[in-house]
């Protein structure tokens, strides 16, 4: 029986979807059998940051209307053959689906997959409350910014009043040289706040937009620290313990050269 | 828009006048305190069950000492420009002269 976590953050643009892409591929890369699902009806994106665009038959909307079946609307990606993407319907609104279908999605895409990572809309509209309809557990994903971890808050009340209990957080853009002169709230700051377990912390990285302009999530790029990042919140997902990223360390050039160099 | 250089230029200055004290103090304290300030607010309103909740608990306290009129029982949260406090008004029907005995007996 897979697991459904769904991957959210009220305020938009802190990096749900790369976040969505990311997690998936990674668990993908250890075998596991994973469907990414965009719910993020009109405003789809994760085909495009997966670099799935030019796949697309059908979409969420078909399965749900019963245009297509399930199965026909699910797309392969390049890189893994165990993992799939259920895109968003581009030109419907937010209601064209329902949290009970949702629900049935969930249940049967359940029974044949590891886990399904679903990329929820921004914002607190019916779309939010379709994505979370037949999740498990939530990912609340915010930026070391005042707007950001207001929004987070406001989520994480959402979300455990819906009975998803115990959201876990991902601290996304975050700056280590900024924390250092003073400049922008710390991890045990935001933690401390929204008194959530915290799940990573994925570090500013340039190579994120790189990724995105590519298609190819930052988890393949192995000198990327963001990827690495995203690598130890997949594990930390399978219940593995791993101690979050050294986010001095991870700056300096002689690391990176080391790491690509496969020294560390 | 700023080239490169442009922005090194602008961060030795802003390092410069930290280092000298000219500069506010650092922008995180900032952020940390705005943000619980906010979320103060955005929680207390997110629920009046809670509100409510905390007028009977402190109904059941107070009772330990005095009668108050429950329905003339006021309790809101006012913010000023830096603090949020929670303001009471509670009218007293009458003080209890038996309060000693009372303390006593529930501890």
């Amino acid at each position: 029986m897979g697991e459904i976590i769904v991957v959210t953050s009220g305020k938009g643009g802190v990096g749900k979807t790369t976040t969505t892409a990311n997690i998936g591929t990674a668990l993908a890369s250890e075998g596991l059998r994973i469907i990414l699902i965009d719910t993020d009806i009109g405003l789809r994106n994760l085909d495009v940051v997966m670099g799935l665009e030019n796949r697309i038959v059908y979409d969420i909307v078909d399965v749900t209307n019963g245009n297509c079946r399930l199965k026909q609307a699910l797309i392969k990606d390049k890189r893994f053959e165990n993992l799939y993407l259920l895109p968003a319907a581009q030109t419907k609104d937010k209601s064209a689906v329902s949290p009970e279908e949702m629900e049935d999605l969930c249940r049967e895409l359940k029974e044949d997959y590891d886990y399904i990572i679903i990329d929820c809309p921004a914002g607190i509209e019916q779309g939010f409350y379709n994505a979370i309809a037949g999740a498990d557990q939530a990912i609340v994903v915010t930026t070391p910014e005042v707007s950001a971890v207001r929004d987070a808050d406001r989520i994480i009340g959402l979300l455990e009043s819906s009975d998803l209990r115990n959201p876990k957080l991902i601290i996304n853009r975050f700056r280590p040289r900024m924390v250092r002169q003073g400049d922008m709230m710390d991890i045990e700051d935001i933690v401390d706040i929204l008194a959530v377990d915290l799940l990573g912390v994925v570090q500013e990285d340039d190579r994120i937009i790189v990724s995105t302009n590519r298609g190819e999530p930052a988890v393949m790029n192995l000198i990327s620290p963001a990827g690495e990042a995203y690598r130890r919140i997949a594990r930390r997902i399978r219940g593995e313990e791993v101690p979050l990223m050294n986010l001095e360390e991870s700056y300096g050039i002689m690391n990176r050269l080391r790491r690509f160099m496969g020294l560390c | 828009m700023l080239t490169d250089a442009g922005e090194e230029l602008i961060m030795l200055l802003e390092y410069i006048n930290r280092v000298l004290g000219k500069a506010a103090s650092s922008s995180r304290i900032h952020a940390r305190e705005r943000l619980r300030l906010v979320l103060v607010h955005d929680r207390a309103k997110m629920s009046p069950y809670f509100m409510n909740q905390l007028k009977e608990d402190l109904n059941n306290v107070i009772a330990r000492y005095m009668v108050i009129d429950f329905d003339k029982f006021e309790i809101v949260l006012d913010q000023s420009d830096k603090v949020v406090e929670l303001k009471t008004s509670v009218p007293i029907k009458k003080i209890r002269r038996d309060y000693m005995d009372r303390i006593k007996r529930s501890s």
